[in-house]
């Protein structure tokens, strides 16, 4: 018999994993936030932004997907966060919004407001949007100023019939007053940044963007580890919200995140492999001039590195969304989730994944069987 | 209800509103045109004819242009349940998230993964993988179709769920009621066919304009072809669809069906009101004026269509407040105070299970769990004050299904004409048909706007039909912010939306590719 607090730690997992897939699949945006500093020639940037525009979509679908995931399976958190860190999580969509369409338009006759325009669009989401998304799930960890109380909705409330309220009148922007968000935030940022530039590196076919590339993931490399560093150095030292498994009371414990490491070692292991792939796949680049696969080994890092973090968030008798002002109103995995049944119809639902996975996986050979060049672009018959 | 909190609601719902709005002109296109595609392509595929993938091409290239901008509009539409509706998100989160994750996992992969081979495989996969990412795209459109159309029919009508006072949430209780209501099927083939039809009005009217223009002929009679048999196709069964729509809201949304005739006061043996003019003067549903100046009537029509029996008596709006009519099962309708009263009295007994659990008297709690779901089925009711609120905007909704209706019926006589002419006569004579059908490219877009504003329009003021009114279903947002956020949309959606009409009619004016046609 398959238990309700299994299901929970299983979707708790699956969310982990989308949200490292995503983290890893940023790197569209971290291209994104330097197509001028790599291109010094109109030719190079059609190139950069044809390459990472036959990507864009899994990055887009995969952050639709996480959303709608978390929804169906911690519907508290939606209805929490995004009711009330409203300008954090709008923000992020006005730029994910303009990406959208800006692959599509920068290059067509009559797109009205230029290439110059879209470019700036897709700037500002490869900025944007990755630091927010590392400022917000900062907030797992650092808390927010939220409660929640479920009899509001039959009136037992002084504060009206919502449940969750937020307590900021910034609505999400004091997230930014937060320097501990600010050092995710960046090193998402770097991160992304790095990826895009060994993704280049592996899929062009071009001897000077690829050298540049080369250099940019040094340039980026570096300050993505000093503030993941300094981000989960300060993460494992400070207090963590606990949840007593017993009363479900929630309260603080010194140097939680660091208990969970070490209570959960099988966690620990793989989130040590991920860093180190994550440093093999960008210092091998940048020491071996041959080496073209570096993406693969971090991306391959990031995705098992995020996975775990997010792990460490949950699991463990952790809340993974704390309120700082209400420690009773956190998010928990128990207090939070679907129902019994709509966990296990989504996670039958879930087993069709690796079909998904296997077609994306197809797809993406297919389409680059070969590097990418300039004169490919034209012959392929889509240009952007 | 303060008046902070009305401005929240009023901005919320114009926020909705305005996203759903713009994210419909798009996505029945990328839906239609997935279709009309995948037909051209298995034509080229068939027949070996380079001419049709020249034909295919083209079309894809729109397609595109298009995809994008629904993509962009649907991403603001699944995040607005949690910014803008967060009770709503918990309230039925269970039920109403897993379509959405569905939709994610099955639908919106499928859908990126086969555009990308569909647009840049031409030259990279063999010529039937490429058809075959062509045909999964449009299956990937439509079943994310599926999937969200399922989430909206079950906002209309709340099946396979309980309550749990509990976790104070409605939660999923059978999957299968959920995705095989027929509110649902019905929702989903509506929409689908109505997306086939503005796309084949789209295909009809821009080939049409070749036609006039006497440009790339041969290209526009094989689209206008295909364009002409999905859109005759699509408006007979929207047709279809739409009547098995309209059994289903007069089964399980009386007041919407109410709304959209106009009745006010109930009858046996109800007409259908084909063409009329409501009457300003009548503000109140209780007065004795007159709600039409005039009108034309078919009559029976309306008890016929809404119960299958001639003289069968459908429920004005006014018996709809006032309760005291003979249900189908034989039982005496409740009025609004009623139901108002049992909604307190569930509202009440979910508070006081919640107060007893804390304070650990669980046989109390057990005694108002049962109070609480003998009343669950007006809990809704019991955030109302007045019968008023229960009555949406009539004029809009009744004018908006006129006119829905009519754009249908002109169109099926349309495209009938219209093949008529493709294959007994000759299409490229006729220049008064070309120019109709270029003139007629806006009608089924605003068919579709119509259908939606009878929708939702005319199920207020629920969120949930009987269960959530939307002043109970808001963010504790300040509507300062939402006014902000909505002028941001509104910007960035009419700037979208300006800037793809543009690049599609270069696209258009440019024409189909040239180097295509030389191959040819």
């Amino acid at each position: 018999m398959i238990t309700y607090d299994f299901l929970q730690k299983y979707w708790w997992f699956i969310l982990s994993l989308l949200g490292g897939l995503l983290v890893f699949l940023l790197f569209v945006q971290g291209g994104q936030s330097m197509l001028n500093s790599l291109s010094k020639k109109e030719d190079e940037k059609k190139l950069l932004i044809n390459a990472l525009g036959r990507k864009w979509e899994y990055t887009f679908t995969t952050l639709v997907t996480f959303g709608g995931a978390f929804f169906a399976s911690f519907p508290l958190f939606y209805s929490t966060s995004f009711g009330g860190a409203y300008w954090a999580w709008m923000i992020l969509l006005f730029c994910f919004v303009l990406q959208a369409i800006s692959y599509e338009y920068q290059s067509k006759p009559g797109n009205i407001f230029g290439p110059k325009t879209y470019r700036t669009f897709l700037f500002i989401n490869g900025v944007l949007g990755t630091l927010l998304l590392g400022v917000a799930v900062a907030s797992f960890f650092t808390g927010s100023e939220f409660t929640v109380e479920k009899g509001n909705i039959a009136g037992l409330g002084a504060a009206g019939h919502t449940i969750s309220q937020w307590k900021s009148p910034l609505y999400g922007l004091e997230l930014l007053g937060n320097v501990r968000n600010w050092t995710l935030g960046l090193a998402v940022l770097f991160l992304a940044r790095t990826m895009a530039s060994l993704f280049f590196v592996n899929r062009l076919n071009h001897e000077i963007l690829e050298k540049r590339s080369r250099r940019y993931t040094l340039y980026n490399g570096i300050p993505f580890v000093v503030f993941f560093l300094v981000f989960l150095i300060w993460t494992l030292a400070a207090e963590g919200y606990a949840v007593n498994p017993d009363t479900s009371q929630v309260y603080m414990e010194p140097m939680k995140y660091l208990h969970n490491f070490i209570d959960m070692p099988v966690v620990l292991v793989f989130f040590v492999l991920g860093v180190l792939a994550v440093l093999y796949g960008v210092f091998y680049t940048v020491f071996n001039p041959g080496f073209k696969k570096g993406i693969w080994f971090a991306g391959a890092g990031a995705v098992v590195t995020v996975t775990m973090l997010l792990l460490v968030a949950g699991y463990n008798n952790t809340a993974y969304y704390p309120s700082s002002i209400d420690l009773q109103s956190s998010l928990t995995l128990q207090n939070s989730s679907s129902s019994y049944f709509t966990l296990s119809v989504m996670s039958v639902v879930s087993l069709l994944v690796p079909f998904v996975i296997a077609y994306i996986f197809y797809a993406w050979r297919a389409l680059e069987k070969k590097k990418l060049s300039l004169d490919d672009l034209e012959a392929d018959g889509h240009v952007y | 209800m303060n008046l902070l909190s009305v401005s929240t609601v009023y901005w919320s719902r114009a926020q909705f509103a305005l996203t759903a709005g713009f994210h419909w002109i798009f996505v029945p296109i990328t839906i239609g045109l997935g279709l009309i595609m995948a037909v051209m392509e298995t034509m080229y595929v068939r027949t070996g004819d380079v001419k049709w993938k020249n034909v295919s091409k083209f079309w894809q290239k729109i397609f595109a242009i298009n995809f994008a901008i629904g993509v962009a509009t649907g991403i603001i539409m699944e995040f607005q349940f949690g910014t803008n509706w967060s009770n709503y998100s918990w309230f039925v989160g269970d039920i109403f998230g897993a379509p959405l994750a569905i939709e994610g996992i099955l639908a919106f992969f499928m859908e990126a993964t086969f555009i990308s081979i569909m647009i840049f495989g031409w030259n990279r996969v063999g010529k039937k993988m490429h058809l075959a990412s062509t045909w999964l795209v449009f299956t990937g459109v439509t079943l994310s179709a599926f999937w969200i159309l399922v989430a909206n029919a079950w906002m209309q009508h709340p099946v396979g769920m309980a309550f749990n006072p509990d976790t104070v949430r409605n939660e999923m209780v059978d999957f299968w009621a959920v995705i095989f209501s027929p509110v649902a099927y019905n929702k989903f083939l509506h929409a689908v066919f109505s997306c086939w039809a503005i796309s084949a009005g789209f295909v009809v009217g821009v080939s049409s304009w070749y036609l006039l223009k006497k440009r790339h002929e041969d290209f526009a009679l094989k689209s206008i072809k295909v364009g002409a048999l999905v859109g005759l196709v699509a408006f007979v069964m929207l047709a279809v669809t739409g009547d098995g729509s309209a059994y289903e809201v007069s089964q399980k949304q009386p007041m919407k069906l109410a709304a959209m005739e106009g009745l006010y006061e109930g009858k046996e043996g109800a007409g259908l009101v084909a063409i009329g003019m409501l009457n300003p003067a009548k503000q109140d549903y209780n007065d004795e004026v007159d709600p039409f100046i005039f009108k034309l009537e078919i009559p029976k029509l309306l008890s016929f269509l809404g119960y299958r029996n001639m003289n069968a008596f459908v429920p004005g709006i006014k018996d709809l407040v006032d309760g005291g009519y003979t249900l189908q099962d034989g039982s005496t309708a409740l009025s609004f105070e009623e139901r108002k009263a049992r909604g307190k009295i569930a509202i009440q007994a979910l508070a006081d299970y919640q107060t007893a659990k804390e304070e650990k008297r669980d046989a109390d709690a057990a005694g108002y769990e049962i109070i609480l779901k003998e009343n669950y089925a007006h809990f809704g009711y019991g955030y109302l004050e007045t019968g008023e609120e229960l009555i949406p905007h009539v004029p809009l909704t009744f004018y908006s299904f006129r006119l829905m209706v009519i754009i249908g019926c002109y169109s099926i006589l349309f495209f009938a004409i219209l093949l008529y002419f493709i294959y007994r006569k000759n299409i490229r004579n006729p220049r008064w048909l070309q120019y109709v059908a270029l003139w007629s490219i806006p009608l089924p877009i605003i068919a579709g706007q119509l259908g939606w504003l009878v929708t939702e329009i005319g199920r207020q003021p629920w969120t949930i039909q009987d269960i959530l009114p939307i002043q109970v279903a808001v963010s504790a947002v300040s509507p300062g912010n939402i006014i902000i956020s909505f002028i941001i949309f509104a910007v960035l959606s009419t700037g979208m939306l300006i800037a793809e009409v543009t690049i599609i009619v270069k696209q258009i004016k440019k024409g189909p590719d040239a180097v295509a046609e030389k191959e040819a």
